[in-house]
């Protein structure tokens, strides 16, 4: 089991530790309904050093990447990043990532914990030639995600008033004594919000100072059962529980993520085939329309007595306070306002399809 | 620190049991390893129950719990205001928070359960 560089630092907090994805992981520290309100509300701050991180540099990363994954790394300026996914061969997923263009010629991606030697073995397996230089600098980077509308409060007071603060989907590095830090305009809540790596060994440092300034605006630490009922309320695929290497993009409702028309990328042949045939199944939202128990993942989904599918991400919204999920259903059932039932011990209580997000934040509605 | 009533039997399942009383919830400590309950499946009034049976589910944000009956007996109550309020198990988890109450069948079988001490050491 691998520690995160701050792993000390959650204890003494009184994180509860878990085990995700051969990391020991908080999973909490006050309580997941009051870290998900903290972050919504105010701010609240993640480790995220157990996601990799991937370095590519040269004259060919571009048209390599362009090839790996499935969204278009050559609209990227410097300086700026795009959500992406990584195929098999049938047009499933690997993983879901964040790509930045450094410079020209340089990349940095930021790949999920779990998927991080599948994702090298898989790339190494395509193939990238001598004019691409790799480096995966997973193990030796920690990392941090500062969610919440009180996210550019806490930025100015670590990183000083007159820093550029990461707007959406840009990427900044500071070159320290304590080596490069990047810094992100992303995250996975919902929120405005910006994640930063920096080498491991100095990460402490940093994590002490983004608490304290949080904590000074109501914000605090947050563990992963929170970071999963944000990320939930917004719709957003977890991979292995949304995303899988059975199920392509388009099925899960990430098309705009995918440049079908790019010269190539692995996969491609069976997204456009899909397309052009139309979708069977297409990931969809629910919510539960009867107080009952939450829905959760592998729970059975029913449409007029037939079995249509079963939930892959589900629980009770906190913001919500009321069940919802997502399953792959047929296509025809993927229309808001779908009557469904979900059976949780035997018994099924009713819900209806809806629109993603589950929840709108401030700046959406 | 968690609270554990001397007076109170437990299951090394972090149920307790009055044995005055036959009232059971689950411990301090389970609500704190659970977190926010936000849904509770009580079981029915009239049904018999063997120690081990799993008699009521406690939901928490992130998991389902099964509660199991720490004797054998027969439920003759339930805590009705639980469904409405699921948080008073973790505000309340001795009181408030409990879940069913038992017709106890041998008085002598809360005598088998963990005294506070031993269920103390359990958790430590």
């Amino acid at each position: 089991m691998q520690r995160s560089p701050l792993h000390e630092a959650h204890v003494a907090l009184g994180a509860r530790m878990v085990p995700f994805a051969g990391w020991e992981m908080p999973v909490q520290y006050t309580g997941i309904v009051e870290e998900h309100k903290a972050v919504r509300e105010r701010v609240g701050i993640f480790d995220i050093s157990h996601m990799g991180q991937l370095l590519f540099e040269g004259p060919g990363a571009e048209a390599f990447l362009n090839r790996a994954f499935t969204n278009n790394v050559s609209s990227l300026e410097p300086g700026h990043g795009q959500y992406s996914l990584m195929l098999n061969a049938q047009g499933g997923v690997i993983d879901d990532l964040i790509v930045y263009r450094l410079s020209q010629r340089e990349y940095f991606v930021v790949v999920n914990a779990s998927m991080i030697a599948v994702d090298e073995a898989h790339l190494r397996s395509l193939n990238w030639g001598e004019d691409v230089e790799f480096a995966n600098i997973s193990a030796v980077t920690g990392g941090v995600a500062v969610q919440g509308p009180k996210s550019r409060e806490v930025f100015k007071k670590v990183f000083g008033p007159d820093a550029p603060y990461p707007e959406r989907n840009t990427i900044s590095l500071s070159v320290t004594e304590e080596g490069i830090l990047y810094l992100c305009g992303t995250g996975y809540t919902g929120e405005e919000g910006f994640e930063f790596f920096a080498p491991a060994v100095t990460f402490g440092g940093w994590f002490e100072k983004l608490v304290a300034a949080a904590r000074e605006v109501g914000g605090q630490p947050c563990g992963l059962g929170a970071r999963d009922s944000l990320r939930l309320e917004m719709g957003y695929p977890l991979n292995g529980n949304d995303l899988a290497p059975d199920k392509t993009p388009l099925e899960a409702g990430l098309g705009f993520f995918v440049d079908l028309t790019k010269e190539t990328f692995t996969g491609q042949d069976v997204l456009l085939e899909q397309k052009a045939r139309g979708l069977g199944t297409k990931l969809t939202g629910f919510r539960m329309t009867s107080a009952g128990p939450p829905p959760r993942p592998h729970y059975s989904v029913w449409h007029e007595g037939t079995q249509v599918g079963e939930v892959c991400s589900g629980g009770l919204a906190p913001s919500l306070g009321q069940g919802i999920g997502m399953a792959y259903l047929p296509a025809n059932l993927s229309k808001p306002g779908t009557a469904l039932e979900i059976e949780i011990r035997g018994k099924r209580y009713p819900a209806e399809t809806v629109k993603k997000p589950f929840y709108r934040t401030e700046k959406q509605s | 620190m968690s609270q554990v009533p001397a007076n109170l039997r437990y299951r090394e399942s972090h149920e307790w049991i009055d044995p005055a009383t036959g009232t059971v919830g689950i411990t301090d400590h389970a609500q704190a390893e659970l977190s926010d309950v936000v849904y509770v499946e009580l079981p029915k009034v009239g049904a018999q129950v063997k120690a081990g049976d799993q008699v009521a589910v406690v939901e928490s944000v992130k998991a389902a719990s099964d509660i199991y009956s720490p004797v054998d007996g027969e439920v003759i109550e339930v805590n009705s205001g639980l469904p409405d309020n699921p948080a008073l198990l973790n505000a309340d988890p001795y009181a408030g928070g409990w879940i069913f109450k038992l017709k106890v069948a041998n008085a002598a079988s809360t005598d088998s359960l963990l005294d506070a001490a031993a269920y103390q050491q359990h958790i430590a």
